[in-house]
């Protein structure tokens, strides 16, 4: 595919692209019209690029220059992700895969040109129930799993491989159960070819774990103790989950990146996660120059719907990130809870054994046993705390510092937009693009209502979860009370 | 800060020194209690058909500083040397506590209203907990004076209950602090000689047995004890977290507007709910399980001190024995030497008899004590349990039932 890659110069560029949509233009009069009793103002969603190109004839061609344009423009715009979070930046591999048109899009314009007389929202429906219909079928039928993680290499050089095995009935993959082993980087590099593609399309691609230098270190180096081994299994953990949230996204689903990392045997090295390579530096150079552009940028947010999504999204980080330190607050004290109960359940052994009283002295020991059993309780207790409810809870925040992304990349476009707009201000092309930009806008709301959903499919799944542990911590804890009682009652 | 218990209401029963074999001749409780600044002070009640006091029920105010004058008149004195005797209730400590509310009175930016309400509440029950324990120590303290046929008939216990005015025990000025300091560091010296290897010969088993018996358990107990502290401190901290989370999904709550915020409230409503349980859990706790501990930490220290003056007693018995030999040898004032040695093998042999009574009955008494908290610990750790686990329930029905 002969993709251009330098992006055409502004004007002449869209000149062309401006005569195409001349054609389309009667095309999207009709829609424009249901469109103008809707709230969203006009906003250039990264969606244009497909509008425009089925419009043309020749869609092909058109479509591929666009996204390069598009890409281009994006690959530097997606370093804005992590400012929030520096220690969170989604590594871009430094080129985009070859652009595979998203499946989905596709099938979503077509509806659209088929049925010229039909109302937006209608379509807007249509499309998405197909998306729904896509999440309801047999998506779902894929399970994924990490574990075994095991250290190869040595000294600085190791490294931790994890084993990923995938066991599903959908068509598209070649087998029903099949493993690979893979590396840290090897997960960070599939974020962030998806990432790419799909992130100035509207998506929310969840976001992968962040890179621990210290732990990393820890665990090359060899130190066998308790916060190594933790710190692997979080990681193994987080891993877990991110290819289940990755999988669960019916269109990231089809990428065939996707399928390569979970099943091809040899994968290549992505070196450009690395920290320390050209390409980490090249993007610190460019985080910091968006940095700066982002404190120039005014835009005014002429989009009511856009800004209380803003503000909400805001109030729920600020939420979220409460209570997930208070979350932390409790697993910490759990965890010394089960470690005073056990270091009193030794001394109530202790006490019990140097104890006169016979029957006394039985029932001390029982009493030591059973507050160790509690203790054990607790540590699970507090693992349950910890992996379920909170690492939920930083998933969520990373999610939406990826939700605060795609906002950011609408600024950005906006202010591209912009920059286009002033340069082109006499021509009518720009009122029209402008008027195309709503229908982008109400996919992009489809996607994020879509995306609420499931969140809230997540969540309460991963809360209740949570709460039956703690009833199941309950009733042990009966049981174990239960038991005691009648040697209580046997003192003479 | 005043704060009164309502006498009768809400008594803190007796987790400590249980059944206490009265024949109610003398009945002693502390009938109220208020604290003012850094001084609580108790209103002891009596009730007594005994011919030494004037009236029959009578009332008196009593500081902290009394009941510590109070026992030590006792170990003091000579006569009670084979008893032991109640240990002496700790001083009332609402130095953390205090801390605590004014600590949280300085005010943090970052909780809100309602928390800040809560962990006032919290606090505030603290220190209710704390003072209804002072209380309670206190009055056992007394009541173990009261019926124990020996102890009771002190004249100092009476002039304690009785006499209206202030006893004016001044706090132990410098040299007497001292004394004490001293005194201390002695007796452990001898006991240290005494209860290691100083060649004194324990002819009877059963003290042999005690001594060893005592030490270890002691040392045992205390360890205990403090462990036992620290899990209840741990709950204590699990219970509070909860009231931060219980608040930020609250406000959750309230800023979601689709299916989760019931969802958000509810859970908001089940934290709290759990944290009062929690909370619960821990007071109970450290009722049954640590003050009893603690209790009995300080009994049996005060048997250690009598197992301490029987083997004063036998050294005595030994040296008087060694004397008349002496005498004997030289054949002076072997009279003065015969007497002196009898009366000591008569004080020697009437500590002993009274020591293995008092020894066995410490026993008993620990069995007993322990059985009934143990068993309401138990008992109450299921209830709790069994409650944590319906809100649950009902919390996850709830939850599962929404679309």
């Amino acid at each position: 595919m002969a993709a251009e890659r330098e992006p055409p110069p502004l004007g002449d560029g869209k000149q062309a692209d401006f005569e195409e949509l001349e054609d389309g233009e009667d095309l999207f009069t009709s829609t424009v019209s249901t469109l103008e009793s809707s709230p969203s103002s006009p906003e250039p969603a990264s969606l244009p690029a497909e509008d425009l190109s089925t419009n043309s004839n020749g869609p092909k061609p058109a479509e591929i220059i666009l996204d390069d344009d598009r890409e281009d423009l994006f690959a530097e715009a997606t370093e804005e992700v992590s400012l929030d979070s520096p220690e969170r930046e989604p590594i871009l591999s430094p080129e985009p895969s070859p652009a595979i048109t998203p499946i989905t899009p596709t099938t979503l314009m077509a509806p659209r040109i088929e049925s010229k007389s039909m109302s937006a929202p209608v379509i807007f429906d249509r499309s998405r129930d197909e998306i729904e219909e896509e999440a309801n079928g047999d998506v779902f039928d894929i399970e994924i799993g990490v574990s075994d993680p095991e250290k190869v290499g040595d000294g600085m050089n190791a490294y931790m491989a994890y084993r990923v095995t995938t066991k599903t009935s959908l068509s598209m993959f070649n087998k029903n159960e099949f493993s690979v082993k893979r590396r840290f980087s090897d997960f960070l590099g599939l974020h962030s070819k998806l990432a790419t593609k799909y992130l100035h399309v509207g998506y929310i691609v969840p976001p992968a774990p962040e890179k621990s230098i210290v732990g990393m270190t820890k665990v090359k180096v060899g130190k066998e103790d308790s916060s190594s081994t933790e710190f692997v299994e979080k990681r193994r953990a987080a891993l877990e989950r991110y290819l289940q949230r990755t999988v669960k996204h019916p269109t990231l689903l089809q990428d065939p990146d996707l399928r390569q990392f979970l099943e091809s045997s040899e994968l290549p090295r992505a070196v450009n996660t690395q920290a320390l390579s050209g390409a980490g530096i090249l993007r610190m150079v460019n985080k910091a120059a968006d940095a700066v552009n982002k404190m120039t940028i005014k835009m005014n947010e002429s989009d009511a719907w856009f800004e209380e999504k803003q503000q909400q999204f805001e109030n729920l980080d600020q939420q979220l990130r409460k209570l997930h330190a208070s979350v932390e607050a409790l697993v910490c004290h759990r965890k010394e809870l089960s470690a005073n109960t056990a270091a009193f359940a030794k001394s109530a052994a202790m006490l019990g054994n140097s104890e006169d009283h016979t029957a006394l002295s039985r029932a001390l020991s029982q009493l030591a046993e059973v507050e160790e059993k509690i203790d054990q309780l607790h540590q699970e207790q507090a693992f349950a705390d910890f992996y379920v409810f909170s690492e939920l809870l930083s998933d969520y925040i990373r999610l939406i510092a990826a939700v605060k992304g795609v906002f950011d990349h609408r600024m950005k476009c906006w202010q591209k937009w912009d920059d286009a707009q002033i340069t082109l201000q006499k021509k009518r092309e720009a009122e029209a693009k402008m008027m195309l930009a709503n229908k982008p806008d109400k996919i992009q709301q489809a996607k994020n209502e879509i995306r609420e959903k499931e969140r809230v499919k997540d969540f309460k799944t991963v809360i209740i979860k949570y709460l039956e542990s703690l009833v199941q911590t309950q009733q042990q804890l009966i049981k174990y009370w239960e038991a005691f009682l009648p040697e209580a009652k046997a003192i003479a | 800060m005043e704060e009164n218990p309502d006498p009768g209401e809400e008594r803190q029963p007796c987790s400590v020194s249980v059944v206490l074999q009265g024949d109610g001749a003398l009945q002693v409780e502390i009938s109220d209690a208020v604290s003012e600044r850094d001084k609580v002070k108790f209103t002891v009640h009596t009730k007594s058909c005994l011919p030494h006091f004037s009236q029959t029920e009578f009332s008196v105010v009593r500081q902290h500083e009394e009941f510590i004058w109070l026992h030590d008149a006792y170990t003091d004195n000579e006569d009670y040397a084979g008893i032991i005797i109640p240990p002496a209730p700790p001083k009332p400590d609402f130095e953390a506590s205090r801390e605590k509310l004014q600590r949280l009175g300085e005010g943090d930016s970052s909780v809100t209203r309602e928390e800040f309400a809560k962990m006032k509440q919290e606090l505030e029950g603290e220190y209710l907990a704390i003072f209804k324990k002072t209380v309670a120590m206190h009055e056992v303290f007394l009541q173990r004076l009261a019926t124990h046929p020996t102890l009771r008939r002190d004249h100092n216990l009476y002039v304690f209950l009785e006499y209206g005015q202030d006893l004016s025990v001044r706090g132990k000025n410098k040299k007497e602090l001292f004394g004490g300091f001293i005194r201390n560091i002695v007796k452990s010296a001898d006991e240290a000689l005494i209860t290691g290897v100083s060649g004194l010969k324990e002819v009877d088993e059963f003290f042999e047995h005690e001594r060893t018996f005592l030490l270890e358990y002691h040392t045992r107990i205390r360890d205990a004890c403090l462990r036992a502290d620290r899990v209840m401190r741990s709950h204590k901290c699990l219970a509070e977290d909860y009231i931060p989370i219980s608040a930020a999904l609250s406000s959750l709550g309230t800023q979601e507007v689709h299916q989760l915020k019931t969802s958000f409230l509810k859970l908001a409503e089940l934290f709290e709910r759990l944290r009062k349980l929690e909370g619960r859990v821990a007071s109970d706790e450290d009722l049954k399980l640590s003050d009893m501990l603690h209790y009995y930490m300080r009994d049996a220290q005060a048997a250690k001190d009598l197992l301490y003056r029987r083997l004063r007693a036998l050294v005595d018995y030994e040296n008087a024995n060694k004397a008349l030999d002496k005498a004997r040898m030289r054949n002076r004032e072997v009279r003065a030497a015969e007497t002196h040695q009898q009366l000591c093998c008569r004080r020697f042999e009437h500590l002993s008899d009274s020591a293995k009574h008092e020894l066995m009955d410490f026993k008993a008494r620990r069995g007993s004590a322990f059985r009934k908290n143990l068993i309401e610990l138990a008992e109450l750790e299921l209830k709790h349990a069994k409650a944590s686990t319906l809100l649950l329930r009902n919390t996850l029905i709830a939850l599962k039932g929404e679309p």
